[in-house]
């Protein structure tokens, strides 16, 4: 029989043994939850940030150290619940300079994805689920650009360590897309600001492909954090890419009809 | 009072509603120049029938785009005009104006009005519903090419589609080579005495009307076309005296045009089709059909390069009377891209007709840029055929290689 002086202690005994029980699954956090908590942490942090023009550089460095410059502008809208839309305006080189491509990104479906040929005043619609291959003979991908969603990858923590000077979170994403050119990336993200500060990409052999580190971290509208320096290095081919950001505007109203087929002709 | 200080309020907003468009204005294109110079040599691999011909020619182009941007950023004028001085065709030294355009957009139309070009379809090999610029054949036999077309369109962008309407008056004449051009098969085209079934002649006015929307993978458009055929029908010429010049002189029936473009992509597959019905008084009503897929095999050789396939089959109703080459024909062709800093590309094509077993041809198309800015393109075509019914058959000694070099800035 349960007196009050009985339901009491049961009562402490049942809360300390959920207060256990609570600690006791933190402690006990696997690393691939600690990876997803982290990864869906990344992303909380960088959102709302609404919509963007970029003007951008890529200099294109071969084993020789030879360069090419690419020049283009970005405009970028943020959509919830499914991957961000992009089109991108080439300025250089100049033969290709009014070349569009629209790019609405996906979770777990392929993108679509245009591209407009001014000389042909034609648009052109691109089957895209290999997104593997180069971006404008960079070394980066079409996948490497495209923005990061949290279902796109399975998680794994591994362990803490510094790097540019900042405590990082180092995590192995696994790419969930079967025609992803990687079967792994590795990733430092900072502890300060959830900023990945490098990523490694291991190539469909489980060999290291390519190193990416970020840099000159600027802040915008006070909570969005963009490197303007990303440097990309080719471990097998030895050639490399600096894509640098050397302007950017936030909420500048940008809507969806400004990335829509149709906004493409009309691209300058 | 109160309704002066709304008044004021008003003023106020609007002037600083102006400041804020006029700084984002300022950083905004507001004059940009672009374009290239090109020279190009052809070399053809049979001597000429006619003496008149030569077998080799040489050309120098420009084509300077120039456009300004109004402070608003709803209004731009592009002005882009061609031109071409070619050693040997006088036809083919010709002066174009591609586009002068103005472009005025709202929130739910936009309107052009000036001279311009636009392009309808999807396939690769032939483009059927494309109607509403003339070809420039002189530029290129294949009908890549076209000329300027003066015009007013207004496109309503709805949630059930894009519609565009067209105005289009001033009609453009199809370009042919002259006596001492390449290219324009056994006769010549008198393109000075071009007749037309419509008494306004090139001042007759055409209307248009397009719709497109997509459907996730499926994009769909449906177009109508009203007035004068862009494509003549060649007829023997008559001299006063009632007897045959020797030469043809292109006649430009009205017609109503329907056409409709369907593609569907599934997964690396983009499948294509076009269809046309055309009718007038003054030629028989046919329909006419091109479609295919495209596959893409991303990352081939275990290399960065790209191979796709592009396979199409066209078919015209009214077949071997038919006023165009590719009445039953099966079209296959390669595309490798590299995906270098030269972004290096080869195309390769065979075409056969099936109507004439014969009656086949063969191209190569490889572009590479040397350097920052310059494209150098190097084109080879080979044609073969037996019957001298085939339309084909007038290019048979045209085998040619061409490089052409354009210096972008």
């Amino acid at each position: 029989m349960l007196n009050r002086n009985n339901l009491k202690v049961w009562l402490k005994s049942v809360s300390l043994v959920g207060a256990l029980w609570v600690a006791n699954s933190a402690l006990a956090e696997s690393p691939e939850e600690k990876g997803l908590r982290i990864a869906t942490e990344r992303k909380a942090a960088d959102k709302g940030w609404g919509d963007s023009i970029a003007t951008t550089k890529m200099i294109l460095r071969n084993a020789h150290g030879e360069e090419s410059v690419r020049e283009m502008r970005l405009k970028a809208l943020e959509v919830n619940g499914d991957g961000d839309k992009g089109l991108t305006i080439f300025d250089r080189p100049r033969d290709v300079a009014g070349t569009a491509f629209l790019n609405h990104s996906h979770i777990n479906e392929p993108d679509d994805q245009w591209l407009y040929l001014p000389a042909l005043k034609r648009v052109k619609r691109i089957a895209s689920r290999n997104k593997s291959g180069p971006f404008m003979g960079s070394e980066f991908s079409y996948e490497d650009l495209a923005s990061f969603e949290v279902a796109k990858y399975t998680y794994k923590y591994l362990r803490d360590e510094v790097v540019n000077g900042e405590k990082c979170w180092v995590l192995e994403s696994i790419p969930t897309d079967r025609y992803s050119g990687y079967t792994k990336q590795i990733v430092w993200i900072d502890q300060s600001h959830y900023r990945p500060q490098k990523v490694e990409f291991y190539d469909r052999k489980r060999s290291l492909l390519k190193t990416l580190t970020m840099s000159d971290y600027k802040l915008y509208l006070d909570k969005y954090w963009r490197a303007h320096t990303l440097s990309m290095v080719n471990h097998q081919t030895g050639k490399s890419t600096d894509l640098l950001t050397t302007e950017t505007q936030f909420r500048v109203g940008l809507e969806e009809r400004d990335f829509e087929q149709n906004a493409l002709r009309r691209a300058r | 009072m109160l309704r002066l200080n709304k008044i004021c309020a008003a003023v106020v907003m609007a002037a600083s509603s102006c400041a804020v468009n006029g700084v984002i204005a300022q950083e905004s294109v507001d004059f940009e120049l672009r374009g290239y110079f090109g020279a190009e040599g052809r070399y053809y691999a049979e001597h000429a029938h006619d003496p008149m011909q030569s077998d080799s020619q040489f050309s120098v182009t420009a084509e300077p785009d120039l456009y300004w941007q109004w402070p608003d950023g709803n209004n731009s004028f592009t002005f882009k005009p061609y031109l071409r001085l070619d050693s040997q065709d006088s036809e083919r030294t010709h002066f174009d104006i591609r586009e002068a355009m103005w472009l005025h957009i709202e929130r739910d139309w936009e309107m052009r009005l000036g001279i311009g070009k636009v392009f309808w379809g999807v396939t690769e090999t032939v483009h059927l519903v494309d109607i509403v610029n003339q070809t420039d054949t002189v530029e290129a036999f294949d009908g890549e090419e076209k000329l300027g077309q003066p015009m007013l369109q207004l496109t309503f962008l709805k949630d059930w589609g894009i519609v565009d309407a067209f105005v289009l008056p001033g009609f453009r004449e199809r370009t042919f080579p002259g006596k001492e051009g390449r290219l324009r098969g056994n006769f010549v085209i008198d393109t000075n005495n071009a007749q037309y079934e419509s008494s306004d002649k090139t001042g007759h006015i055409d209307f248009a009307l397009n719709w497109r929307n997509t459907y996730d993978d499926l994009d769909i458009s449906l177009n109508w076309f009203n007035g004068t055929s862009r494509e003549p029908v060649l007829r023997p010429e008559m001299n006063p005296q009632g007897g045959l010049t020797g030469e043809l002189v292109p006649f430009y029936p009205q017609i109503n045009q329907f056409g409709a473009v369907a593609q569907y992509i599934y997964l690396d597959w983009i499948w294509k089709l076009e269809a046309i019905n055309r009718a007038g008084d003054k030629i028989d009503d046919y329909n006419a059909m091109v479609g295919g897929f495209e596959y893409t095999f991303v990352g081939v050789f275990g290399s960065f390069s790209d191979l796709g396939i592009v396979a199409e089959y066209s078919w015209d109703e009214r077949g071997t009377d038919a006023s165009v080459p590719a009445q039953n024909d099966v079209s296959l062709a390669a595309r490798v891209v590299l995906n270098d800093i030269s972004s290096t590309e080869i195309l390769a094509g065979w075409t056969q007709d099936l109507d004439y077993s014969d009656s086949r041809s063969l191209f190569v198309e490889a572009s590479t840029r040397v350097g920052d800015s310059t494209k150098v393109t190097l084109d080879m075509w080979l044609f073969n055929s037996e019957d001298s019914r085939d339309l084909g058959y007038g290019f048979s000694h045209e085998d040619f290689i061409q490089l052409a070099v354009e210096w972008y800035y």
